[in-house]
């Protein structure tokens, strides 16, 4: 460079400039440019491992989450947590700096355990890693094993643990791995040849939805079906006020987990996001294993129902019969303000799979399904949903794809709605169209974790918000002489 | 300054000094001797500081502390709207980050505006072969997607400094090519001891790469200043911009709330940098003081009373012009903030405040809440340092619990012995203490309303105030049966 170098001028972008640059990110050329991204990731609706891991831990009574790795880390899934359930999310870390780096996280994992005992008084501690100890390669086991042997804590104090960098997969797999440990550390030896609990042992899946677990536990005592839910965070993240705070005022009980290995049936409700956990539940629990899909909408629920009754060989109760039947009263009552609606959605695989079986079944056209961080089976698993209605044709599935990316979708090939969680309320907006926030996380509505969307009551809070929001659309939004008393 | 050494009947030091000891007790006895001298009671006359800070925090404590990177990401970087930020390494550290400061943005969202979540998204291979050559691409690809971008920063994540890679000179080969600022920050998460070293790296690559890169093309004049430490959460810029506007000055940048990275560039030009939060941002006023010998003054516009002595003391620097302007300002602002004092204060006197934030409102907003006819009782940093804690105990009435990096189960102990009316701390603490029947405002993103800077926030922060502590939800908590 010239000593003699211009001077560089403070510069305002030229309206026409914002103008034009605004007009081609609606284009279809620049959808082209957008897909073409090969490195940089924009916008993805995805969270790391830890975050699943820490949900999973909060579903065990008395369990705090124990973060290996920086502090940082610890800081963010709670505080996601927090601003989702709108709840505490007591977890913590072992702190781990630089020194770390060139020693590994012993110290650290030594030092916080003992601390972890000495304030907060668990009953089980749940270990998780985050990137640090993973890229350095922290043993865990042997940290642990040294932890016990030193004294540091108890040898039969429960501390199960699981290695979830973020650097693979996403929150569910996290989740996954995190439950498998936990349920695998509480069942050593406990099963017992002929023993059977009578129970079911229900797996909700990596699902942020404390009403979702509310409702399982309302159709299972209609039932009158005994069960153990693994995991369940309904309370944890749920819990009354009364003037006094409960650090673990909920969860599993720690017995009924480590005896849900001699249980009478195993359902999952979340496939994808407890892969392995079911994978190693069928090779060693007692009993039936059965992996059925979120029952969100009708079909999805019969099939969890006629499932319970088989397994349990109990007639359906009459009042389950009754809630179907007022489901679908209110899906015919509504099908015309969602039938032939497209929609655009995207969120975790089972979540997915659930608004879409749903949204088929009112007539309503999954158009754009945007999966960031699925997998093979689950594209062909949803391609089938599609292929299986009239309403599915012309849908398409886009995987391994981000929120910039559906931001083009919804330009050049534009939907009258989204489904997702927060994150979409951009693209929506730019799009001008609602999005119902179904999905995780929710930071800017209250209450929504609080209404079930699975189950036949799940379907009818469905109908309830997107037909009532298309005719709030069209009261808003008609020339006065169509704004008219009824709809 | 104030020094007025206030005290608060029942609360005297042996009384403070108790509760401390009765929480460290819990501790085993590692834990206790590291945590000890991080608290004390207040002693607001010594003139040194009464806590160690700015250590490492005890590990398995559940401290409310971030890492570097949400130093850098969260508060520096992020809030310079016309730049591209990309969380270099895997995908949660962006994402935990995105949106969740309230550090709002002007602009076209996407077009000259880039609130959003940028991310290498790293995956197992990237750690076992190198992130460089994803980093090259997408820096191209950025440029290519967001042409209207002023420049790109890399906010590295844990795994980049671990495996080696070598941002700079990938940013420095980028920036050639593409012919924008591409500043590479090394911010990973394990570095120091919380954000506030995230802050410095972060001042220091504005440092290295970009002030004295631009001028501004207008004459310069007399009242030229720039914003300093204030991140817009609410739009507490939009306020105090205004403000200063409004007794004459020229506000010609802001850091970095709503900041446009190019009036950063610039600002060595300006005649004094006005610091609201010193924490984050003293370490480049004294590099534009030793280099470009510009003068700095911290002020506070939290409450009327400290906006008074921050416009007076802002006026001292200037001539009868600016000066006549304050007293016309003052004049105009004080019976509209007498009015507010007036709605508020008889529901609100004599209530007890306890807070724990980041690295400037525990000191900051005590002036705000005595104008309410609040005391306060307890106040703690996440991430301060000595020089912090030195300018905090004057504030502070004699004897009330002063706390570093506090555990939450110290946290929860002081609150139990002291009896706040109000908490004021972050979404992680606010939850606990709300199931414990205690009004609660987060106050590190104004729990979603704001701005909270300037005459215009004092009406807004006052109306909250009183919403939190009087709401009759309350009222409801304990059951009747």
């Amino acid at each position: 460079m010239s000593a003699e170098a211009a001077v560089n001028y403070v510069t305002e972008t030229p309206m026409e400039e914002i103008e034009r640059v605004s007009a081609w990110i609606n284009s279809e050329e620049y959808k082209e440019k957008n897909f073409a991204r090969q490195a940089l990731v924009i916008n993805p609706p995805h969270a790391c491992q830890p975050l699943g891991a820490q949900m999973a831990a909060h579903g065990f009574e008395g369990t705090l989450p124990f973060v290996h790795g920086s502090q940082g880390c610890a800081s963010y899934y709670r505080s996601t947590l927090n601003r989702h359930f709108r709840e505490p999310a007591p977890a913590v870390s072992d702190s781990m700096t630089e020194d770390g780096a060139v020693f590994g996280g012993q110290n650290n994992l030594h030092e916080g355990l003992e601390n972890a005992l000495a304030l907060y008084k668990p009953k089980m501690i749940a270990v998780f890693t985050s990137c640090m100890p993973e890229v350095i390669g922290d043993d865990l086991t042997a940290f642990i094993r040294n932890a016990k042997k030193k004294g540091v804590v108890p040898e039969d104090f429960p501390t199960p643990y699981a290695n979830t960098p973020s650097f693979t997969g996403s929150h569910i797999h996290g989740y996954d791995a995190m439950l498998g440990s936990i349920l695998k550390y509480l069942t050593e030896g406990k099963q017992i040849e002929g023993r059977c609990t009578g129970k079911l042992n229900l797996i909700a899946g990596c699902d942020f939805n404390t009403g979702n677990y509310r409702e399982y536990t309302k159709i299972l005592k209609e039932f009158g079906i005994p069960t153990t839910f693994l995991a369940d965070i309904s309370e944890s993240f749920d819990s009354p006020l009364d003037g006094t705070y409960k650090i673990y005022p909920g969860g599993t009980k720690l017995e009924d987990a480590a005896d849900s290995v001699n249980g009478k049936a195993t359902i999952t409700l979340g496939p994808y996001a407890t892969a392995k956990t079911f994978t190693w539940i069928k090779e060693t629990y007692s009993g039936a294993h059965v992996a059925l899909p979120i029952p969100m909408g009708i079909a999805k629920t019969d099939a969890f129902i006629l499932k319970l009754s088989e397994l349990f060989g109990k007639p359906v109760p009459a009042s389950l019969k009754a809630d179907r039947g007022r489901a679908v009263d209110a899906m015919t009552d509504a099908h015309q303000y969602i039938h032939g609606k497209k929609f655009a959605l995207y969120g975790d695989p089972d979540y997915l799979l659930g608004y879409v079986s749903f949204l088929l079944e009112m007539g309503g056209i999954p158009y754009h399904i945007l999966c960031s961080k699925g997998s093979k089976k689950f594209e062909k698993e949803m391609q089938a949903l599609l292929d299986g209605s009239l309403y599915g044709a012309g849908c398409k599935i886009y995987m391994s794809k981000d929120l910039w990316h559906m931001r083009s979708l919804l330009m050049t090939e534009p939907v009258d709605a989204m489904i997702g969680d927060t994150h979409g309320k951009f693209a929506a907006r730019d799009a001008r169209i609602p999005l119902f926030r179904f999905g995780f996380p929710i930071f800017d509505r209250v209450n929504k974790h609080r209404y079930p969307l699975v189950g036949y009551q799940g379907a009818l809070n469905m109908i309830t918000e997107i037909a009532n929001k298309f005719i709030d659309i069209k009261d808003d939004t008609c020339e006065d002489r169509y704004f008219e008393m009824m709809r | 300054m104030s020094h007025s050494n206030k005290k608060i009947e029942g609360i005297t030091k042996e009384f403070t000094q108790a509760v401390i000891d009765k929480a460290l007790d819990v501790y085993p006895e590692k834990a206790r001797k590291k945590r000890a001298p991080h608290l004390a009671p207040n002693d607001p006359t010594s003139g040194s500081t009464c806590v160690k800070s700015n250590r490492k925090t005890v590990p398995g404590v559940m401290s409310a502390r971030g890492c570097a990177y949400a130093g850098a990401k969260g508060v520096v970087w992020g809030p310079i709207r016309d730049m591209v930020h990309v969380s270099h390494g895997p995908v949660g550290c962006g994402w935990y980050s995105w949106g969740t400061r309230r550090n709002l943005m002007s602009g076209i969202n996407g077009v000259n505006q880039f609130g959003m979540q940028f991310t290498s998204d790293f995956q197992e291979k990237d750690i076992v072969y190198g992130g460089d050559k994803k980093l090259k691409t997408l820096l191209a690809e950025a440029h290519e997607l967001f042409p209207l971008a002023k420049g790109i920063s890399v906010l590295s994540e844990c795994p980049v400094g671990l495996i080696g890679d070598d941002i700079n000179s990938v940013a420095k080969q980028a920036a050639k090519d593409l012919d924008i600022p591409v500043i590479p920050c090394n911010c990973e998460g394990f570095r120091g001891v919380s954000q506030s070293l995230g802050h410095h790296i972060s001042n220091d690559t504005i440092r290295d790469y970009i002030i004295g890169t631009r001028e501004f093309a207008e004459p310069s004049s007399p009242y030229d200043i720039s914003l300093i430490g204030d991140y817009n959460i609410g739009g507490d810029v939009w306020s105090a911009k205004a403000l200063l506007e409004e007794i004459g000055l020229n506000v010609k940048s802001v850091w970095t709330g709503d900041g446009e990275l190019e009036k950063i560039a610039a600002t060595h030009t300006v005649k004094l940098n006005l610091i609201h939060c010193y924490r984050s941002m003293n370490y480049m006023c004294k590099v534009m003081e030793e280099k470009y010998g510009i003068p700095w003054l911290e002020f506070n516009f939290f409450g009327p009373t400290k906006i008074r002595e921050s416009l007076r003391q802002i006026a001292e620097r200037f001539d009868d012009t600016i000066k006549e302007n304050v007293e016309r300002v003052i004049a105009k602002y004080d019976p509209i903030m007498q009015a507010i004092v007036d709605e508020y204060k008889p529901r609100l006197d004599g209530k007890k405040v306890m807070l724990l934030v980041g690295g400037l409102r525990p000191r900051h907003t005590i002036g705000a809440y005595e104008d309410l006819g609040m005391v306060c009782v307890g106040s703690g940093y996440e991430f301060a340092h000595g020089d912090d804690y030195e300018r905090t105990q004057p504030e502070m009435p004699e004897a009330t619990v002063v706390y570093d990096d506090p555990s939450e189960f110290e946290f929860e102990q002081f609150v139990h012995a002291m009896k706040p009316d109000l908490i004021g701390s972050g979404i992680k603490e606010k939850y606990v203490f709300q199931k414990m029947g205690i009004p609660f405002r987060q106050m590190h993103s104004w729990d979603y309303s704001g701005p909270y800077h300037g005459y215009q926030g004092f009406s807004i922060f006052a109306r909250d105030i009183d919403m939190a502590v009087n709401s009759p939800t309350w009222g409801l908590v304990k059951s009747p049966f």
